[in-house]
């Protein structure tokens, strides 16, 4: 299955959650930090929210979301003043 | 055993306000927390003037003048941002409210002005079309208050004789305190600051919990710019002894919003009630539709030590003069706590306090029984 993370292309297997797509790739990180420092998934399991990411302009947990084919994923929420909805 | 002038249990948002308000009377002062995670830590932090009777007006006044000389002197963490009150009218009566509010609160000097339904949407371009206006407070502020009181223990520790003992007081006896390792603590004055776990200490305190929820969304800046509450927050907040919700929004300086409030008595379970945390947030999108769209982080519960008649205990424990009492603050006590601590270091050392303490003195209650 095809994906795109940050406008570049990706294959992963059916079923692969977003959280363990981004793994696939350097640097593997998620949101950023107010502070500016770059995070990645932490727990795995939907309490930590340290996986946000934005699909198709709304912000979902890395970790709680499937990919789909053709499923467009950026890492840059918190990196711009309303990044979260953008 | 190391005595000390004081001893405070309890370093919530009150208990360290004393203490730093003590150490400034030029008192030694010794402050133990059992860190058992209080209101100060779940509440929302919005400073604001209550006007619901003339004691809660100079309380809340003096307070924020306080709030306001302390604000350029703390640290980024304490989060301080004079973003200012809009008081939401929905309806014709709620402007009347609006502006009868206005009123009471120039007649004490306080900064404060109408919004009409044109200036409101300006100032606050996410709210539901339609709404009648506003009363803009412009020095009700925000603060982050566990970082505050902590920065509060700083500048006692800093600027006086301060000690800090993380640990949990299991009996006050005369100016003994006895601690949970049996060790004990003697001091010229005991001050009880522990929020809603006061009444261990001290049976016979009349205070109740009132427990609210919160949700906290991630980073949308500039979504909203004032603290945001209901008129009709007046009447559902005060006045019901039934769960009542009601919409209040505040802006933190990261861009997240802070969605408030319910209240409930009768309950001390902690864990989210997810049908009074709908009610909540339904209230919150009559107001604020774009929120739908947002996601929420977090959610979590705290509980507010409510008073019979809504004010404070701040004062000497009627059956035990070296016993006093800075508890029951019910939602508005991280807002109050400065006045609090002042009202009550003045009683303690003797000097004259800036506002009446009547209306707060804990003897106002019959049947305080001796701890
Ligand atoms: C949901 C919610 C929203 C709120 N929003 C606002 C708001 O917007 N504005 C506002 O002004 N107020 C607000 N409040 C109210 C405000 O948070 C409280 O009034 C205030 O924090 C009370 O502070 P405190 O120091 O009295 O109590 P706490 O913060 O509860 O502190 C008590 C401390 O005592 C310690 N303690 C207890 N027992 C012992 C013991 N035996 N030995 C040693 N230590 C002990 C605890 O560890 C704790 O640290 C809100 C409250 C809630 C619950
Ligand atoms: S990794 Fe913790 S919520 Fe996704």
């Amino acid at each position: 299955m095809h994906i795109v993370v940050n406008g570049a292309p990706l294959q992963v297997p059916a079923g692969t959650s977003v959280a363990a797509a981004l793994a696939q790739q350097t640097p593997g990180t998620t949101r950023t930090s107010v502070t500016g420092e770059a995070r990645a998934p932490l727990c795995g399991m939907g309490v930590c929210h340290e996986c946000r990411v934005r699909i198709h302009g709304r912000t979902r947990l890395a970790c709680q979301t499937v990919c789909t084919e053709g499923m467009s994923i950026h890492t840059d929420v918190g990196t711009a003043p309303g990044s979260a909805t953008s | 055993m190391q005595h000390t002038d004081v001893l405070v249990i309890g370093a919530g948002i009150v208990g360290a306000a004393c203490a730093h308000a003590l150490t400034q009377a030029g008192l030694s002062v010794r402050v133990i927390d059992a860190r058992l995670g209080g209101a100060t830590a779940a509440g929302m932090g919005h400073l604001v003037v209550m006007d619901d009777n003339p004691a809660e007006l100079a309380l809340s006044q003096t307070s924020l003048d306080l709030w306001h000389a302390w604000a350029p002197h703390m640290d980024a963490g304490c989060a301080f941002t004079a973003c200012g009150t809009l008081w939401l009218a929905a309806n014709d009566a709620e402007l009347q409210a609006a502006h009868n509010k206005r009123s009471t609160l120039q007649a004490h000097g306080i900064a404060c002005e109408m919004l009409d339904a044109t200036a409101l949407a300006r100032a606050e371009p996410a709210l539901r079309p339609g709404l009648a206006g506003a009363l803009k407070v412009q020095g009700d502020s925000v603060v982050y208050a566990p970082r505050a009181a902590q920065w509060l223990l700083d500048q006692a520790a800093a600027q006086g004789h301060l000690i800090f003992e993380q640990a949990e007081a299991t009996h006050i006896d005369g100016h003994t305190v006895t601690l949970r390792d049996g060790s004990q603590r003697s001091a010229g004055a005991i001050v009880l600051a522990s929020g809603i776990q006061a009444p261990q200490l001290c049976p016979g305190l009349p205070l109740r919990p009132k427990k609210g929820h919160l949700v906290i969304t991630d980073r949308y800046p500039g979504t909203v710019r004032h603290q945001l509450v209901e008129l009709g927050y007046i009447t559902s907040a005060h006045h019901s002894d039934g769960t009542s919700v009601a919409f209040n929004v505040q802006p933190r300086p990261t861009g997240q919003l802070l969605i408030g409030s319910s209240r409930e008595f009768d309950t001390t379970d902690p864990a989210v009630n997810n049908a009074v945390m709908a009610r909540m947030l339904q209230r919150a999108l009559d107001y604020l539709p774009g929120l739908a769209d947002l996601n929420a982080i977090r959610t979590w519960t705290g509980f507010r030590a409510a008073t019979p008649d809504s004010l404070p205990l701040i004062g000497a424990h009627p059956e035990h003069p070296h016993l006093w009492l800075a508890v029951g603050h019910e939602g508005l006590g991280a807002t109050t706590a400065p006045a609090t601590a002042q009202l009550l270091a003045a009683q303690i050392t003797g000097g004259t306090p800036a506002i009446d303490p009547t209306p707060y003195a804990p003897a106002r209650f019959a049947g305080l029984n001796t701890p």
